[in-house]
């Protein structure tokens, strides 16, 4: 076995191609599918349903991020990582096709970090700080039981792209959901101080609620879900009254999305004429 | 009862058959396996190593991680969310080669946090500017990588088997650590001025990563003996200058040593030579970020105490409600 192999190779045989490391080289998250907008698909409906399913899968993403090195244990730094980047990789499909449908021509990149709060449509449980290791799991069994029933319903869409990122999306998401409902269930059946958390939790994600199915009419679906798995740890869902402010959907946020942002197009916005 | 208890109740007369073994597995280039008879310092040595290495991961996921949520670029930002998390892996791998040393995860972080058990020098480094995401990747995890690989070649078998992994994982990133780089430098002049800076800020704690100098490093003539380690320090540190400077040439950034150049005779480059005082006040806790990287650990594992304890408890509640039904 030569030791130096891996090493001594770096720069060798890549002279007409920079971007060519492992896992680095895809310019067009979309390649290799048909991106063609077949005809009798709305177009600016399309183009706004994948910004917003874009938005929410980032700002998501970004979230998951924070907890990179603060996770309770080594196990959890690994599935928030990699629940996040799932999202990750769902943003940047929905934003590419953004770009196809909305007239725009525009790059994923433009849409993460040149645009302002008021132009993002992620829902706003999406952007509430991590809190908690129980509300991020509350928020997580939330935002995946509802965007799971979501893609389900777009495995019969018109749109290719739409079907195949949800084809990709439906099994990541079914994931997210079986990952946060077990912590849900361990931290209400725990001990005393992790069940009062975890019913913490659930009261403080519920009233965004109606906010989600506003958006998308997963009602009964996602109380099923909830019910099922807050009865599983020992906790009844509790009965909540919308929180004020929102929707996300038209722009209206909370005050803690301009900072999320403000650090996520820091470099970005500081050197727009560089290329990564 | 282990082949070690084994070995210590016997009569003395048994332990030279023992040690005749194990001498005779290192000699033929053998695995030695968890059940297999070792000398206390060989098992010692290794989980200190081991330890120290896991450490390494978990604590080197602090400066780079810094960056995941500030990345420039979707492309960059799952990138290094896809590295920073590899790291958590790479951990969890080398945790659990030091259990089969009869090591416990729990006891080796409470030693991380309380400095009682190091982790690599140069994760007391801060991390200033995008940049620095490559660099590390190209010198850091270049570094490493050096380090490594021969330790695939490790006499002990689940320590070897985990670097194997190990080192594949380091090697993409290290790509895509210079393909950031390359990138940037392609770019514009802020970037290369960028790059610039973090290879001056980087280069010679990175040259410290391969410990002291052969004279001062007093733990590897038993290491190399039992082959546990197959290169001296300073073998490894020369090694990785002769790979680097032509890199470094292929990329257009200067490394910052006036005395480096290519010595013919030798047949490999001459260089500086590091710091050894800087080294050795990181080493014993003064670096720029020490503090602060035993902190976030620390807070990190404070504050997901609950948490770990609730696992505990439904596990054990569960196994309890399983047993109450199995008897009924």
């Amino acid at each position: 076995m030569n030791d130096d192999h891996v090493y001594m190779t770096l720069a060798e045989g890549h002279e007409d191609d920079t971007r060519w490391a492992y896992g680095t080289g895809f310019e067009d998250p979309l390649h290799g599918v048909d991106t063609t907008v077949p005809d009798g698909v709305d177009t600016d409906g399309l183009a706004a349903l994948c910004l917003a399913l874009g938005d929410d899968a980032l700002v998501s993403a970004q979230r998951l991020a924070e907890w990179t090195t603060r996770a309770p244990e080594l196990e959890e730094e690994m599935a928030l990582a990699n629940i996040g980047l799932d999202l990750l990789g769902q943003a940047r499909l929905l934003y590419a096709r953004c770009g196809r449908t909305d007239g725009t021509g525009r790059g994923e990149d433009a849409y993460a970090y040149f645009r302002d709060p008021g132009e993002f449509r992620n829902v706003t449980l999406a952007e509430l700080p991590n809190g908690d290791f129980a509300f991020s799991m509350a928020r997580l069994l939330v935002l995946s039981s509802w965007r799971l029933a979501h893609f389900e319903g777009f495995t019969a869409s018109a749109d290719p792209v739409l079907r195949a990122v949800a084809a990709k999306g439906v099994k990541e998401l079914t994931y997210h959901r079986q990952y946060a409902a077990e912590w849900v269930v361990r931290l209400g059946d725990g001990t005393e101080e992790s069940h009062r958390r975890m019913a913490a939790g659930l009261e403080r994600v519920t009233p965004y609620l109606e906010e989600l199915f506003a958006a998308h009419d997963a009602r009964e679906e996602v109380l099923a879900v909830l019910r099922q798995v807050a009865g599983a740890g020992g906790i009844a869902l509790p009965e909540t009254a919308p929180a004020a402010g929102g929707p996300g959907r038209e722009g209206r946020h909370t005050e803690h999305l301009a900072p999320l942002l403000t650090e996520l197009q820091s470099v970005a916005r500081a050197y727009p004429e560089a290329t990564w | 009862m282990t082949a070690q208890q084994a070995a210590e109740s016997a009569a003395p007369g048994a332990l030279p058959p023992l040690q005749e073994h194990f001498d005779a597995t290192i000699a033929r280039d053998q695995r030695i396996e968890p059940r297999d008879w070792m000398p206390d310092g060989y098992r010692s040595t290794l989980i200190r190593q081991i330890a120290q290495h896991a450490h390494s991961e978990i604590i080197g996921m602090q400066p780079e991680g810094e960056w995941i949520t500030r990345a420039p670029s979707l492309r960059r930002k799952a990138i290094l969310f896809a590295k920073v998390q590899d790291e958590a892996g790479h951990g969890l791998y080398l945790y659990s080669a030091a259990e089969t040393l009869g090591a416990d995860r729990a006891d080796l972080t409470e030693r991380l946090i309380e400095g009682r058990q190091k982790y690599s020098s140069i994760f007391n480094y801060p991390t200033l500017t995008f940049a620095d995401v490559g660099v590390i990747g190209w010198f850091v995890d270049g570094a490493a990588i050096c380090n490594q690989v021969p330790l695939c070649r490790s006499s002990y078998g689940p320590y070897a088997r985990a670097m194997v992994r190990i080192c594949k994982e380091e090697s993409f990133h290290q790509r895509q650590g210079y393909e950031l780089l390359m990138t940037m430098m392609r770019g514009t002049d802020a970037q290369r001025e960028m790059v610039q800076d973090a290879v001056d800020r980087w280069w010679w704690p990175s040259l410290m990563m391969f410990g002291p100098p052969d004279d001062h490093s007093p733990n590897s003539a038993a290491s190399m003996a039992w082959k546990i380690k197959r290169h001296s320090n300073d073998e490894l540190r020369r090694r990785f200058v002769d790979m680097t400077v032509p890199q470094a040439e292929r990329l257009g950034v200067t490394l910052p040593d006036p005395e480096l150049r290519w010595n013919e005779e030798r047949g490999h480059h001459d260089f500086g030579t590091p710091d050894w005082d800087e080294l050795m006040r990181v080493i014993k806790g003064d670096g720029p970020c020490n503090a602060q990287r035993i902190e976030r650990r620390r807070t990190a594992h404070e504050e997901g105490a609950w948490v770990r304890e609730a696992a505990a408890a439904h596990a054990a509640k569960q196994a309890a409600r399983t047993e109450k039904g199995t008897a009924a």
